[in-house]
């Protein structure tokens, strides 16, 4: 009986299993902070690029989880993280409104573009009006690619429609397509089947696989793109590391963060423009 | 887009670069999934086999249900231990949210159903075999599965094989668990997802191909202990 596997057996090996895990949990680690950003932030190697600043200043190590803003403020009122920072000023108000967060920061902006192929079917290019350019393309019925994820992105787009007084509700599934995806999954869509789409301007010029697209119409002072940044509440959730995470906020605000955002830069490009503490600025001016 | 002359040697650049980071993503996606195997074989060929020898009524319920979960959609595996381990949920205490632990739980939900189906298949097989045998040894029900799980340990590595297949190979769960966060908890597929979505589609496809070749090393080890073990047992 000997070649059996005993019950002995079966328990000796799962310690063996548990053992496996046990380093996981418990690796001594550096001081660290959940944020819940976006993937434009992700996607253009801004974080890439400020973060080793941060942590070698304060040996705080940050987290990124880079999700579309509506799933961040979600997992930030859930509790699952340690700052917010995204771009949807109202849903981000709203958030601290309903006690989810502590307080909202302006932090920096750029603005959206609007990208489409070269063959532009809208006859839309080199404009600068974003809601007469949406009229053209649901007028023609040229193919638009939408986030359709309730992102900061797709957030501003539907204002857009709105503003252009179209109803995309109607159109979703003719030309109008809602990916249902993040930033760059939708450009890879929009460029596949030579649709128009509003991104990110930083998503947009780190974004690899632009094919037949180009920028359509870009500076129009609506297509302005905010961002801001949260302390999730600690009263709240008690695992939020209120020193660590407000350590970090204070950073991003004053002028080593605010530097650090200036300074990134992609293809020669500066890609975001800080801009905390203008709109007090203003307020006092 | 890039030919796939280049994107092999893209790969190949990468894996003799020796890059630390991707080693470090390659090691992180095999400790969580084998980990994720080895937990789930625990559950699951014990589950199987007992549901191979022991007849209970509403059996054929549980076996259908067993072999239905096969095909778990890992999104909703991942969003079920998101709610689980959230801080507003019922674990969130414990803070396992987006580390590599929580991919393991995730991972191993997934996959213990398709190895306890694939388990009880074969060792309903063999119990057939088996069972006159079993039954005039006098052999007490634990001690028959414990039988059955080692003489069919070949045919099990098989199920365990799938089993790692299918850890390996998801992104929907882990990326909702682990977050894709760098250096903590980004794996291969993660790591595919993320580069994907940046356009940079020739280093998602040479990221394809290292996961695939990795693959392919674990599924060839298997098969070489395997055979190396029955070669040792019948010398």
């Amino acid at each position: 009986m000997k070649r059996y596997l005993s019950p002995l057996a079966v328990v000796s090996l799962a310690a063996v299993a548990l053992v496996t895990i046990a380093p996981v949990t418990a690796e001594a680690e550096d001081p660290f902070i959940i944020v819940q950003s976006t993937t434009s932030t992700q996607n253009s190697g801004l974080f890439n690029h400020i973060l080793p600043m941060f942590k070698k200043k304060t040996g705080i190590d940050v987290r990124v989880v880079a999700v579309g803003t509506g799933q961040a403020i979600k997992n930030a009122a859930n509790g699952d993280g340690d700052v917010l920072l995204v771009h949807a000023k109202a849903a981000e108000e709203k958030f601290v409104a309903e006690g989810g967060g502590v307080k909202r920061f302006d932090v920096m902006y750029n603005d959206f573009v609007i990208v489409g192929p070269k063959s532009d079917p809208a006859k839309i290019a080199r404009g600068k009006d974003a809601a007469a350019a949406l009229k053209s393309i649901a007028d023609v019925k040229a193919p638009f690619a939408s986030r359709g994820d309730d992102s900061g992105t797709h957030k501003a787009e539907k204002r857009h429609w709105k503003a252009a007084g179209v109803d995309i509700e109607k159109a979703s599934g003719d030309w109008y397509r809602s990916t249902g995806s993040g930033m760059g999954a939708t450009l890879n869509t929009a460029a596949g089947m030579g649709a128009y789409a509003l991104t990110d301007r930083a998503t947009w010029i780190a974004f690899k696989n632009k094919g037949d697209l180009q920028i359509v119409i870009e500076g129009d002072p609506k297509l302005f793109n905010q961002y801001g940044v949260i302390l999730v509440n600690p009263e709240k959730h008690k695992n939020v590391k209120v020193k660590e995470g407000q350590a970090f906020i204070d950073w991003l605000l004053g002028a080593e963060g605010q530097n650090a955002i200036r300074s990134f830069q992609l293809d020669g490009k500066q890609l975001f423009f800080p801009n905390a503490g203008q709109e007090n600025m203003k307020k006092a001016g | 887009m890039s030919d796939s002359g280049s994107i092999f040697s893209l790969a190949l650049g990468l894996v003799l670069s020796g890059d630390a980071e991707l080693w470090s993503i390659i090691a992180l996606s095999l400790r969580v999934s084998l980990t994720a195997v080895a937990l789930a074989c625990l559950i699951g060929l014990p589950l199987g086999a007992f549901l191979a020898v022991v007849k209970f009524p509403g059996r054929d319920a549980v076996v259908a249900l067993l072999n239905a979960f096969m095909g778990l959609p890992p999104v909703v595996v991942g969003l079920f231990v998101y709610l689980a381990l959230s801080r507003s949920g019922p674990l969130g205490v414990l803070g396992l949210l987006y580390t590599p632990t929580a991919m393991i739980i995730a991972q191993t939900i997934l996959v213990t159903p398709l190895i306890a189906a694939l388990a009880r298949q074969s060792m309903a097989d063999l119990h057939v075999e088996y069972d006159e045998l079993f039954r005039s040894l006098g052999l007490s029900m634990s001690r028959t599965i414990a039988a059955l799980i080692w003489d069919g340990r070949y045919s099990l590595s098989t199920a365990a094989l799938a089993g790692f297949g299918r850890a390996i190979a998801e992104v929907g769960a882990v990326i909702i668990v682990g977050g894709n966060i760098e250096h903590v908890t980004r794996v291969m597929t993660t790591a595919i997802a993320l580069e994907t979505s940046k356009g940079d589609l020739a280093l998602a496809m040479a990221l394809g191909l290292i996961l695939i070749t990795l693959a392919l090393f674990v599924n060839s080890a298997v098969l070489t202990l395997n055979r190396t073990a029955r070669r040792l047992a019948y010398a």
